[in-house]
């Protein structure tokens, strides 16, 4: 599908919004449950790396198939009702036009943002993890570093939040950022 | 073999795309396509719109699809200019 199309559809459906929206709120579920993994892992003694690794590449893949299983499915069932309540205000059928496209393409589109967002910046933050266990000198304890990457990626999300809705973006990134604080207290309160 | 030159097409068209969008998708079709756009009536979903479309040679098989394609409905050709050859 030539990209010219993506664009029409995007505009006639309004999906652009909730694309962004779907990409904010999972990736940062994709941030924190990271962060939790690898606090978890931090505050546990001895633990090898490989083990953490791949604890958290399957939690990762796990986090992009829940996205893109949950998203399409609901996104298909809202597009069609949608579908069926125009083509019932227009009394004929819309199945040659953008809007029955919409309703078939729209859901994968979404669904696969939905899903790619947690994936994206779970691989990110646990890639220190993954230079360290290749042989990378890093200048802090990988899981370290991994947990400042999750800090700096939850911090990013907020003041991209803040841009969005026109408020001071260091207000919204902090505000972010106290939430993955509580979680990390949490969690070290716990251990 | 004679030209259309002006339509006056009565159309049932959904809020989406907006009347600017769906006037620049029938216009695009031709080079000297000429469109305007006169809204009757709006209703909660759909709103019925005047289409006034000009031109050299305005191709009527082309300009209904893509009337379809943006998921409105053509309901009656209110007025046709034709010049024979």
């Amino acid at each position: 599908m030539a990209l010219k199309q993506i664009k029409t559809l995007l505009e006639i459906s309004h999906s652009e919004e909730i694309m962004r929206r779907y990409f904010v709120v999972n990736g940062f579920d994709g941030a924190l449950t990271m962060l939790g993994l690898i606090m978890g892992f931090y505050v546990s003694d001895r633990i090898d790396l490989a083990v953490v690794i791949t604890s958290c590449l399957a939690a990762a893949l796990a986090l992009g198939m829940s996205g893109i299983s949950s998203a399409y499915i609901s996104e298909a069932a809202e597009r069609r009702r949608t579908l069926m309540e125009l083509e019932k205000a227009m009394v004929t059928s819309l199945d040659e036009s953008h809007h029955a496209r919409a309703a078939t393409w729209i859901p994968w589109l979404v669904a696969l943002v939905n899903g790619i967002a947690p994936l994206l910046i779970a691989l990110i933050i646990i890639s220190p993890l993954w230079l360290a266990h290749n042989g990378m000198v890093l200048a802090l304890e990988p899981l370290l570093m991994s947990i400042l990457v999750a800090l700096a990626i939850i911090f990013l999300l907020g003041v991209f939040l803040g841009r969005i809705g026109g408020t001071f973006w260091l207000w919204s990134g902090l505000q972010s950022l106290a939430v993955a604080s509580a979680t990390l207290g949490l969690i070290y309160l716990i251990a | 073999m004679s030209s259309v030159k002006r339509l006056v097409l009565d159309v049932l068209k959904p809020h989406q795309p907006n009347t600017l969008d769906f006037a620049r998708a029938i216009a695009s079709l031709g080079e000297d396509y000429q469109v305007d756009i006169h809204v009757l009536e709006v209703d909660e979903q759909t709103e019925t719109i005047n289409v006034l479309i000009e031109g050299h040679s305005l191709d009527f098989e082309l300009i209904s699809s893509a009337i379809n394609e943006n998921g409105a409905s053509l309901h009656s050709i209110d007025e046709v200019s034709v010049a024979g050859k």
